[in-house]
């Protein structure tokens, strides 16, 4: 395993020593403001999460549902800047040891500087970047910058994605792959995609990094079954929908405990399951 | 952006044409790309596959070339604008009608060749994204003619400004989707295309309507649509006897001008001018020239002049016309502009209006308000260029969609 995925790494396999899979919450960054962003990241991590995904508020997000367009057009109306973002992550890897990524659209990266963004993120404590809109042919430039500075570059692969560009994305990922459950774009939905099991299990023989599944996964009975076979679960439409709910009605308190709540089902649905007899530890 | 040992941008040797490009990753120049979810890479893997297999195949040009004749009218003509040319007393006014096409605009040359390469595809259902409404109504058009399903997503500030349009469409039997986020204009309309097609795109082609998005749709806007430009020149050279001195058009996306302009790149005598809109001032939100005031970014699938803030989001824009109304431009536009091949500059809001009262009154033409924008370019620049010159204006759109929103723009300024 390369240096540069050190930090998930080990949490991968603290979680693997426990019997434990991944749950990896997502949530938009400075909805409603970034001090509520860092009780939340606090929260999280109380309760149990592997990975905080930070979502960077974007203006034109194609990849994303109505749910975290929403939350991102409420974050940039709220004053949502770069700057904030880095001072949040700063303050939140200095009480926190939960690894935290960021979600975030190459137009952002592009805009401020691959180096300068990587060395930003590296100097708040970012663990690594998703990028949802930077495909492989197109991402040369962020990946070295990444591997050169131990930032974790987390690749995606989709329903629509061939065989051999499957392999070749799970063999770039670094850090974790990203397996997204159906093509389109981010939101809960009731019910898993068929095959969906079958694509994970095959994408497991095809890279050394963990296999987290993201995109409809919002229950604790989703997130049971994603687990039987995924390293782990990423949720976040639904919890992005709570917050925002809860801002709206209840107030910060209201967020942090309807967060840990609900995060805390989704680890316990997470629990290593008596029929999953597959070898648990990443790297092998 | 880029590290200072990146090379400056364009610098075409003597023997590179500067008409050779996109390269095999879509690029024209540092320009262009292909920034897209992975959900939609194998989709435009197929449509590039689809589109070079249609392009070696002559049956395609041939049906292509039939529809264009018989369906849309081409080839359209070349007017010498004659009372226009008298009143800016200066160099010859020519326009080049595509407001003549069927649906009113240059748009229908796109759809019809896109719509053929969804059929090949064999993919059934269609969606686009409209601003003014011309490239909605062009899809409707051509979905209706292939028996094709289509949804197109329109700004809901666009379809009460365009509504002439709108009906236009859904009598053609498509449906018009209104959309609410962000600006609720053409910026969002693509927002919500995209991400309709990250769902469907299996079994649905998304027929963009410029030359903008991921690659390789800048290069197949641009082919479709070079058939305006093939024709002025051969009709330059028929009814004038020569090149033009200089071509003009209105540049949103970049559609028409870059189907104007592409065949006259390599022809080094031509100056090329594109007209951006300039809005009601050169202040950020009050215009959407990218290439004026922009700088090199990513939107909506390319790398191109865009108009966005310091953190890299996009800014607001404004133009009195829907279909120039853009924070960004197609990426072909951003290497004409850095190898200064073409110049770009922007026309306001009041003169776009003012040229229309005035082509109008003296040509018996109402232009379209993004066409607008080049013919008032035009006028000025002919009054200061001599009687032997020529310039001709792409005039891509006839302007009745505009006249209500025209007559109310006027109501309101008489009531101030």
């Amino acid at each position: 395993m390369s240096r540069d995925d050190q930090p998930l790494a080990a949490v991968f396999a603290s979680l693997a020593a426990r019997g434990q899979k991944a749950v990896a919450p997502f949530i938009t960054a400075g909805d409603p403001d970034l001090e509520t962003t860092l009780q939340v990241i606090e929260a999280l991590d109380r309760a149990g999460a592997a990975v905080c995904e930070l979502g960077v508020p974007y203006s034109d997000p194609i990849a994303d549902g109505p749910v975290i367009q929403a939350s991102y057009t409420r974050a940039l109306a709220a004053g949502f800047t770069l700057e904030g973002l880095f001072a949040t992550v700063k303050q939140a890897t200095s009480k926190v040891t939960m690894p935290i990524l960021t979600m975030v659209s190459y137009s952002i990266i592009y805009r401020r500087g691959i180096d300068r963004f990587v060395a930003d993120a590296v100097a708040c404590g970012l663990a690594g970047m998703v990028v949802p809109d930077l495909p492989l042919e197109e991402s040369d430039q962020l990946d070295t910058a990444a591997r050169a500075s131990g930032l974790a570059l987390v690749r995606l692969v989709t329903p629509t994605t061939p065989a051999g560009r499957a392999e070749e994305i799970a063999r770039r990922s670094t850090g974790f792959l990203y397996c997204v459950s159906v093509a389109g774009v981010t939101g809960a939905r009731s019910e898993l995609p068929d095959g969906l099991v079958e694509r994970v299990a095959w994408l497991r023989t095809k890279t050394d990094v963990p296999v987290l599944v993201g995109f409809g996964v919002s229950t604790p009975q989703q997130v049971a079954s994603v687990t039987a076979v995924a390293d782990g679960a990423i949720v976040g439409s639904a919890l992005v929908r709570r917050i925002g709910e809860l801002a709206a009605s209840g107030g910060k308190t209201a967020i942090t405990a309807g967060v840990t709540q609900y995060v805390s089902e989704l680890v316990t649905a997470a629990r290593f399951h008596p029929h999953d007899r597959r070898d648990h530890t990443p790297g092998n | 952006m880029p590290s200072p040992t990146v090379p400056p941008a364009v610098h075409p040797g003597p023997s590179a044409a500067i008409s050779e490009v996109p390269d095999a990753l879509g690029r024209f120049g540092r320009y262009g790309g292909r920034y897209v979810p992975e959900t939609l890479s194998a989709a435009l893997e197929q449509l590039q596959a689809a589109y070079e297999d249609a392009r070696a195949d002559p049956a395609f040009a041939a049906e292509l070339d039939q529809l264009l004749s018989a369906f849309v009218g081409r080839p359209t003509p070349l007017l010498f604008a004659r009372r226009l040319t008298e009143y800016a007393g200066g160099a010859q006014i020519w326009f080049k009608r595509e407001d003549l096409s069927h649906t009113g605009a240059h748009k229908i040359n796109n759809t019809l060749g896109q719509g053929l390469l969804a059929i090949r595809m064999g993919k059934k259902r269609i969606i686009a994204e409209t601003g003014a409404g011309q490239h909605g109504v062009a899809t409707a058009t051509a979905c209706a003619r292939f028996g094709l399903d289509c949804v197109v997503y329109m700004g809901s500030e666009d379809i009460r400004r365009q509504e002439p349009n709108v009906r236009s469409m859904r009598m053609m039997g498509a449906e018009v989707r209104p959309v609410e986020s962000g600006s609720r204009t053409l910026r969002d309309a693509i927002n919500e295309a995209m991400r309709d097609w990250m769902g469907s795109v299996e079994t649905t082609h998304y027929i963009i309507g410029s030359v903008v998005g991921p690659h390789p749709f800048p290069r197949i806007v641009r082919d479709f649509q070079s058939v305006i430009g093939q024709e002025t020149l051969l009709a330059c050279r028929r009814d004038i006897g020569r090149l033009p001195d200089c071509v003009v058009a209105c540049v949103g996306g970049g559609s028409n001008a870059a189907g104007m302009f592409y065949p006259l790149v390599d022809h080094a005598s031509i100056r090329l001018v594109g007209v951006e809109a300039g809005g009601r001032s050169a202040k950020p939100g009050d215009h959407a020239a990218s290439l004026s005031f922009g700088q090199p970014g990513i939107l909506h699938g390319s790398l191109s002049y865009v108009l966005q803030d310091a953190d890299g989001q996009t800014s607001d824009v404004h133009s009195v016309s829907a279909g120039l109304d853009y924070p960004g431009v197609g990426p072909e536009h951003s290497y004409w502009h850095d190898a200064g091949r073409v110049e770009y500059t922007s026309v306001t809001d009041e003169e776009a209006l003012e040229t229309f009262d005035l082509v109008a009154r003296r040509e018996g033409i109402l232009p379209a308000l993004e066409t607008s924008h080049a013919l008032a370019w035009a006028v000025k620049e002919a009054s200061r260029r001599p009687a032997n010159e020529t310039i001709v204006v792409c005039l891509s759109g006839r302007g009745d969609k505009d006249a209500a929103e025209i007559a109310r723009l006027r109501a309101l300024q008489g009531a101030d």
